[in-house]
């Protein structure tokens, strides 16, 4: 190892960036981010003889693959069981355990407002009216005939790491729990503008009121220069069908937006020239201000990040070890432009290495080196996007909204760590 | 949005004419013009007829709302029965939304808010204060309530529940019948505090 090579760029022991790369670590000491455990460390010998599984025949494969066997703690984690759970239900991803920018289908957070419909795709069409020269029904044979396009896009609710906008205290939680209503996908579908030229939009269709097929029938008012700038009708999730609890047979997906604008179950657009303030635009969906007023429409889920890896509820193995942060940053206005990491609260930063590719409206992996000097010290990531707008600090958005409000928290991600290596949700 | 539309127009007209001007699509694939979308045109026809059924968006200026009428008494037996499960007694208990009075933390008119915010955290939030146009509701309890039977409920029975609703925010006295007339005179408090973070292009 060329110790010449690891060279230290901030407070708090980040290291450069090229660290690992330069100098082609084999340290002893180094600990890979899948060590972080809930658990202690588990057993380093694996024995003196080949195993079971190299002296046997394999199993057969199966006709659609499952995660293995010893993955089956890696579960979206259902929020806040209350009574009406199975109608009204959050399940967070273990956002924690993804590498990567692409969360697993089956791993997508989900909120459900009115549980999941079982939808017939025979049965099922989509609808556009209102304002519109002739009004137009389609079902699923002649949508998939239409062209498609593909983009990789974060989805995240309004909600999501609520805890930290509404607790006096830090809740002592993970990351899945804290804000695990955000994931990566590649979305597959029909550019909304081709749909809505066939029909022929009226001068003064302004709006859209998009619902879907859910015995609640969610709606929400999207205007119409968002449906025809980069909006599609998916229909694929990472190369496969959507699924029923991302909004089989067909979903609004509206790159950057908050997650209940992208409409699940699709089956109605009806044009219109202003919005029709529905449920959730009058009420779950907009955010009470400081001084009292109801900000609506705030569509835009602004720019956030967060360290995955070391991440709250997680345990450091080893104190002077070597680690390597990595987290996700996402901006629902574009690229991430740069993501800074401190190790010692805020005092001093490093940029971290965007891990590529760097995509507008998409979860953006970050990394840089750390050695642990072993103390107690806490971990923080800033975004800035290609506008230029940074995250603020928890006190900079607390000033902003009414101490009640929760939708749309982007604040500085706070992780402390204690001296014996516990990584815990802070305020610092 | 005049000039969004002339542009469409722009691109909508010559692929229609080039359309129209070709006997059929050809396996080879039609001409497109650069930067217009290709002519697919496999959207059907709907009626009027055929859109009616499911057309259930109403919106602030009454447009869509049906004839009907429902009192306050009506509403009040109708929640009792079929909603107090969720909203609880007062509409302000839960575990569902909170139907009536402020959001926020406290309220002298609740002393228990804070408790039940514990339990529900729903319950921060209000349709009473926040919800800025009556005809909302409306057209939520119809199209989605009972959360158990969503759709179940007859036009009468949501104007009775939707005056029951706004009788609890003291919005609306207990003799009081709504119908699709009177309902555009109610003004809800979440109207004046309201602001909009959208600003079209």
């Amino acid at each position: 190892m060329k110790t010449s090579h690891i060279r230290s760029v901030a407070g708090g022991g980040l290291l450069d960036r090229r660290t690992f790369l330069l100098s082609g670590l084999a340290l002893s000491t180094s600990c890979s981010l899948s060590a972080f455990a809930k658990s202690g460390p588990t057993p380093k010998t694996i024995g003196t003889s080949f195993p079971g599984w190299m002296k046997t025949p394999g199993d057969s494969d199966t006709h659609y693959g499952q995660p293995s066997a010893h993955e089956h703690a890696i579960q979206r984690q259902l929020a806040n069981a209350a009574p009406e759970a199975a109608l009204f239900s959050v399940w967070h991803t273990p956002i924690e355990n993804q590498r990567g920018i692409i969360t697993p289908s089956g791993l997508h957070f989900g909120v459900h407002h009115n549980g999941l419909p079982d939808i017939d795709p025979q049965k099922h069409q989509l609808m556009i009216h209102g304002l519109v020269d002739r009004a137009l029904k389609f079902d699923l044979e002649n949508l998939m005939r239409y062209p498609m396009v593909s983009n990789i896009h974060f989805l995240e609710c309004a909600g999501n790491t609520a805890p930290n906008a509404v607790s006096l205290t830090p809740l002592n939680q993970s990351a899945q729990e804290l804000s695990g209503q955000v994931s990566g996908s590649e979305w597959s579908g029909i550019p909304l503008k081709h749909l809505l030229q066939e029909a022929g939009l009226k001068p003064k269709a302004k709006w859209a009121i998009v619902e879907g097929a859910d015995g609640g029938s969610h709606a929400r008012s999207i205007p119409v220069s968002k449906l025809l700038d980069d909006a599609i009708i998916a229909l694929y999730q990472n190369g496969e069908r959507i699924r029923p609890s991302q909004g089989y047979p067909m979903r609004l997906f509206v790159p950057g937006w908050e997650g209940n604008t992208n409409v699940k179950w699709l089956h109605r657009i009806e044009l219109s020239d202003k919005p029709a303030y529905t449920k959730d635009e009058s009420g779950l969906y907009s955010d009470i201000l400081d001084d009292g007023r109801i900000q609506r429409f705030s569509f835009h889920m602004e720019v956030k990040s967060l360290i995955t890896h070391p991440s709250g509820r997680q345990v450091l193995p080893e104190k002077k070890g070597y680690y390597e942060i990595s987290g996700l940053a996402w901006s629902g206005r574009g690229k991430i432009k740069q993501v800074e990491v401190s190790a010692d609260g805020g005092k001093s930063w490093a940029t971290a290495h965007l891990d590529g590719p760097v995509l507008s409206k998409s979860l953006t992996r970050f990394t840089i080196p750390w050695k642990w000097d072993g103390r107690q010290s806490t971990l923080l990531s800033r975004a800035t996007d290609e506008l230029g707008h940074a995250q603020p600090t928890r006190g900079q958005w607390r000033d902003r909204y009414a101490s009640h409000a929760f939708n749309h928290y982007n604040a500085i991600q706070a992780w402390r760590i204690s001296h014996d290596g516990m990584v815990e949700n802070s305020y610092a | 949005m005049l000039k969004l539309f002339s542009s469409l127009l722009t691109k909508i007209v010559p692929v229609l004419l080039i359309v129209v001007s070709m006997p059929a699509l050809t396996e080879q694939g039609a001409q497109t013009l650069p930067g217009a979308n290709p002519a697919i045109n496999l959207g059907e026809p709907m009626s009027e007829a055929e859109i009616a059924p499911y057309a259930i968006t109403i919106f602030p200026d009454g447009r869509n709302l049906p004839a009907g009428q429902g009192s306050v008494a009506q509403g009040a037996a109708l929640y009792h029965a079929q909603c107090e499960v969720c909203h609880g007694e007062s509409g302000i208990e839960g575990p569902a939304a909170r139907l009536a009075g402020s959001d926020g933390w406290f309220s002298f008119s609740d002393p228990l808010r804070a408790l039940r915010i514990k339990k529900y955290p729903i319950l921060l939030i209000s349709v009473g204060s926040l919800w800025p146009h009556v005809t909302s509701i409306f057209d939520y309890v119809r199209r989605a309530m009972p959360h158990y039977a969503p759709k179940s409920l007859h036009n009468d029975e949501v104007y009775a529940l939707t005056a029951y609703i706004l009788h609890l925010n003291n919005l609306l006295d207990a003799q009081s019948n709504l119908n699709q007339v009177n309902i555009l005179h109610v003004s809800m408090p979440g109207k004046e505090r309201s602001v909009s973070a959208w600003q079209d292009k």
